[in-house]
């Protein structure tokens, strides 16, 4: 099922949380929401789950707009962040509940539900705990029956809260793996909210970065990383150094220094350079490049970082550069950004 | 004192830095002794000298087991009414937000405050036939007031605050994620509410109705006034008691105290069994 | 990790009324019925109370209350409570430092026996004082011999008083202090504080309104109690009448603006009980947390 979202805006007490947001979703596809706290992220799944009513706009299943229909219609199965599990009832009937509560010919024989039921614990690899109650498994198996409680409803879209937030860093990755395996084998349109980009980049077909009510950037982990397209992505995913700059007949100069780097299409005046540490090409002399000397520098892994005060202004940029560099304290380093944007400066 | 080795065994407390330990619990228990566990053995002690003949003729008296029913009896039914009503009052205060809420949830405590015997004339007077509300009802052939039923609204009175304050607390920690789950799974309303938070609430009800029973069934203050205190008809036992002291009859007094404790003990230890059970499995 | 989206999650919360409520018809049924309720069980009998102290006017209520007998209850009462509350807040203060400051065997089961009083019938804690201090009673041979009076005077009163009020100030504090844990207490140790002076400027403190509300709780009962009272009592007017006591003589007698009169005056001691608690409650919620809920 495809879903689209048009030009979504969401108030709470006139705070707006979302600003006309429009995202297409693909039928089949793993979409992660991904941005800080506030970004409006976890806002939008709950407005595509129907937990939510939209201030403006619409979002459509298909062709069909899911806006007009109440949460128990929309069949989207929700997990949430802490689980929601039913305390008082067993794992089985947990994951049979949304089918129990079916009216009239739509509800399954008793014996189909446990059919069902015991098929999904399979599925989740969770069999023969049927008759546990929620208190008496760990957190991994909780997100699990949470996940198969969802698919029980055959539901057009499957909706993850933060799926992995409560868990601790070993048992994630490997339910991160597992979601993939998931994923691949049902075939849901699937969307999950992350506030942890490694999740986002790692797991998902496609990342959806957002921050403070809006959507920055929609792109596969290649293009968000490798060609994001705003400072806050530049920022928020991996890590980026910038430095204010100036175009001029179409070149870029850093203080009163062409350093060697062609901006035929950008607009003359003030701008801001972003690049990636690593992204960063040594140079012995300097014509057409930016120098500094190192002001801090530390080991990390397998790389040396260093701390560049640029020019008068002390401007400090972080760059890479491999562990045997010869490049100690006060010594002078310079370089060329190998792959970098341009930012009208704010 | 020389340091123990781990391994000593039974100790009667940990060691720790705080002093005062041998002072306040030797002066509390004292206390307690002196004040609570030497009247009540004394109950006990005497109730145990009636011997079994005579303690089995006052219980099976028909005036006793009469008494003891509508004490029960009352205060079951009260209990039961104050779930129903105890609960929407807890939902109201917790879910909805009105002006006044404040007020009306302090209110609800005034049972708690207020003196029984104060409750007592009050309720009389009100459901008394020229009364505020007896006048409302008379037409209709219904009797409060000196009847059986006036027991069961002055165990109301008493016991609304019980349902309510036991239920409040657990109703503002129930998760809104697992009612969204819920209706996300297509569960309507209503089956939320019987299906999800209803059996969630229920160990927290079921202590409600306890306390609201156990209180109803030794009230004795508020009820006198409005019960009409007819032998067989509208006598609890607390005022049976009451009247076989009168009379001087220690032996009867004391036989359906031991009764009345026995039986209240019984069912708090009941409830307390189920809500360890409840516990251990739902977590 | 998980606490700030718990924080991005906090507006939904108010505003969720869309998916999980109910339709704006069924709240106000639902709220109608309530209301009706509480009005019909709580305000009405507090109303009523008022209403018939003053049926007969100002003057008539004045005069009951400036009655010899209405005075010497009135007194009567305030004595009880002056002795029994202060003994029952030394008691909650010894048992909260025992049972929270320290882990030793027994401790639930203590725990358990000091909320006894609120499982027995009042009736039965003024008889178990009658069975003791009784003419037929255990020591009631010996008090005789000695001249000594309890039963049906001011002594057994406040026994029975003690006995009724007894969990109050302790069942408030035990939690409290159990919560607060024994950080405070150590860091003043350290310092060079003694135990005494640990308690009196770290303990205390930190303990203080969640002190005075169950003090509050245990002064309203104590004014208050009538069946326990009633059994130890004796009835003698002018003697041995404590207020609640003396609303019930009244009434017998017929004397309705007396009995409301009395009983107008207990009211306001309960509604300002209230106030006070709903005070307290809002302003020091988080210090007297643990009390939340009984």
């Amino acid at each position: 099922m495809e879903v689209r979202v048009v030009n979504v805006r969401k108030e709470f007490e006139r705070f707006p949380a979302l600003h006309d947001v429009s995202l297409d979703i693909r039928s089949g596809e793993l979409i992660a929401l991904l941005g800080p706290s506030g970004s409006g992220k976890t806002t939008l799944l709950r407005l595509i789950a129907g937990l939510e009513r939209p201030t403006k706009g619409a979002i459509f299943f298909g062709d069909e707009d899911a806006s007009q229909k109440s949460i128990q219609e929309r069949n989207v199965g929700f997990v949430f962040q802490h689980y929601a599990l039913f305390r008082h009832m067993t794992v089985a009937d947990n994951i049979g509940f949304g089918l129990k509560v079916r009216h009239g010919a739509a509800r399954p024989s008793a014996s189909e539900i446990r059919r069902r039921a015991s098929e999904l614990l399979d599925l989740v690899q969770l069999s023969g705990l049927e008759k546990r109650y929620p208190a008496q498994l760990s957190g991994g198996q909780r997100q699990r029956v949470a996940l198969a409680r969802a698919m029980a409803i055959e539901p057009k879209v499957l909706l993850l809260d933060e799926p992995f937030g409560a868990l601790d860093a070993q048992v994630r990755r490997e339910l991160r793996r597992w979601l993939r395996e998931i994923h691949d084998a049902t075939g849901h349109t699937t969307v999950f909210v992350t506030h942890d980009q490694e999740e986002a980049l790692e797991l998902a077909d496609r990342v959806v970065v957002m921050s403070q009510g809006r959507i920055e950037q929609v792109g596969s982990a290649d293009e968000i990383y490798d060609m994001p397209n705003s400072p806050f992505v530049y920022s928020f995913i991996g890590e980026s150094s910038s430095l204010p700059v100036k175009v001029d007949n179409g070149e870029i100069w850093l203080a009163d220094r062409p350093i060697g780097l062609p901006a035929s299409n950008a607009a003359s005046g003030e701008a801001l350079l972003y690049f990636r540490p690593h992204d960063v090409e040594l140079l012995d002399g300097c014509s057409g490049c930016i120098a500094g000397t190192v002001a801090a520098s530390r080991r990390v892994a397998g790389t040396r970082r260093v701390e560049l005060e640029i020019g008068g202004e002390r401007q400090r940029v972080e760059i890479e550069l491999p562990v045997d560099h010869p490049a100690a304290q006060k010594s002078r380093v310079a370089f060329r950004p190998r792959r970098w944007k341009l930012f009208p400066a704010s | 004192m020389t340091t123990a080795p781990a391994q000593a065994g039974w100790r009667f407390r940990q060691p720790s830095v705080i002093p005062g330990f041998g002072l306040t619990l030797g002066f509390s228990l004292a206390y307690l002794t002196l004040i609570i566990l030497i009247p009540l053995s004394g109950l006990v002690w005497r109730s145990a000298a009636l011997g079994w003949t005579d303690f089995w003729a006052i219980a099976m008296d028909r005036r006793t087991l009469n008494a003891l029913e509508i004490s029960f009896g009352a205060a079951l039914i009260a209990a039961a009414v104050n779930v129903v009503f105890g609960t929407l009052v807890a939902w109201v205060l917790v879910r909805y937000r009105f002006p006044g809420r404040r007020i009306v949830d302090a209110m609800v405590d005034l049972p708690f405050a207020l003196p029984t015997a104060v409750a007592g004339i009050s309720l009389t007077t009100l459901y008394a036939p020229n009364g505020w509300i007896g006048h409302l009802l008379a037409p209709l052939g219904v009797k409060v007031a000196y009847t059986p039923l006036g027991i069961v609204v002055a165990l109301v009175f008493i016991g609304l605050p019980f349902v309510v304050r036991t239920v409040q607390p657990i109703m503002e920690e129930l998760d809104k994620e697992v009612e969204e789950a819920a209706a996300t799974l297509g569960a309507s309303r209503f089956q939320i509410i019987t299906r999800v938070l209803f059996p969630g609430l229920a160990p927290a009800i079921i202590t409600g109705f306890s306390l609201a029973f156990a209180r109803g069934v030794g009230e004795y203050g508020s009820v006198i006034f409005i019960a009409g205190n007819l032998p067989f008809k509208s006598e609890i036992a607390p005022l049976l008691i009451v009247i076989r002291l009168e009379e001087y009859n220690y032996p009867a007094a004391t036989a359906i105290a031991a009764i009345m404790l026995a039986l209240s003990f019984l069912m708090l230890l009941v409830v307390n069994l189920a809500q360890t059970w409840s516990r251990k499995r739902y977590g | 990790m998980a606490d700030p989206e718990i924080k991005s999650y906090e507006p939904h919360h108010e505003s969720l009324s869309a998916a999980v409520t109910e339709s704006r018809q069924v709240k106000a049924v639902l709220m109608a019925i309530a209301f009706a309720f509480l009005a019909v069980f709580l305000l009405l009998p507090l109303i009523v109370v008022f209403h018939e102290a003053l049926a007969k006017g100002i003057g008539a209520y004045t005069e009951a209350l400036s009655n010899p007998d209405t005075r010497s209850a009135i007194r009567l009462t305030l004595l009880v409570a002056v002795i029994s509350v202060p003994l029952n807040v030394i008691f909650g203060i010894s048992a909260a430092w025992a049972i929270a400051k320290f882990e030793f065997k027994g401790k639930a089961f203590l725990t358990t026996l000091i909320d006894l009083p609120f499982s027995v019938s009042p009736v039965i804690s003024g008889l178990v004082y009658v069975l003791l201090f009784g003419a037929q009673g255990l020591l009631g041979e010996w008090l005789k011999a000695h001249g000594i009076q309890i039963l049906f005077a001011v002594p057994g009163i406040v026994l029975a008083t003690v006995f009724v009020t007894f969990p109050f100030v302790a069942r408030e504090l035990i939690p409290l202090m159990q919560e607060q844990g024994n950080g405070d207490e150590e860091a003043a140790l350290s310092l060079g504080a003694n135990g005494w002076q640990t308690f009196w400027h770290v303990t205390l403190p930190n303990v203080k309104w969640g002190l005075l509300y169950g003090v509050l709780l245990c002064n309203a009962r104590a004014m208050g109690e009538f069946g326990a009272v009633s059994v130890v009592s004796g009835h003698i007017r002018g003697l041995t009448n404590t207020m609640p006591l003396h609303v019930e003589i009244l009434y017998n007698e017929y004397n309705a603006v007396g009995a409301f009169a009395v009983a107008s005056l207990l009211a306001s001691l309960a509604l300002v009980t209230l106030v006070l608690k709903t005070l307290l409650e809002m302003r020091y919620g988080a210090e007297i947390a643990a009390t939340r809920g009984h």
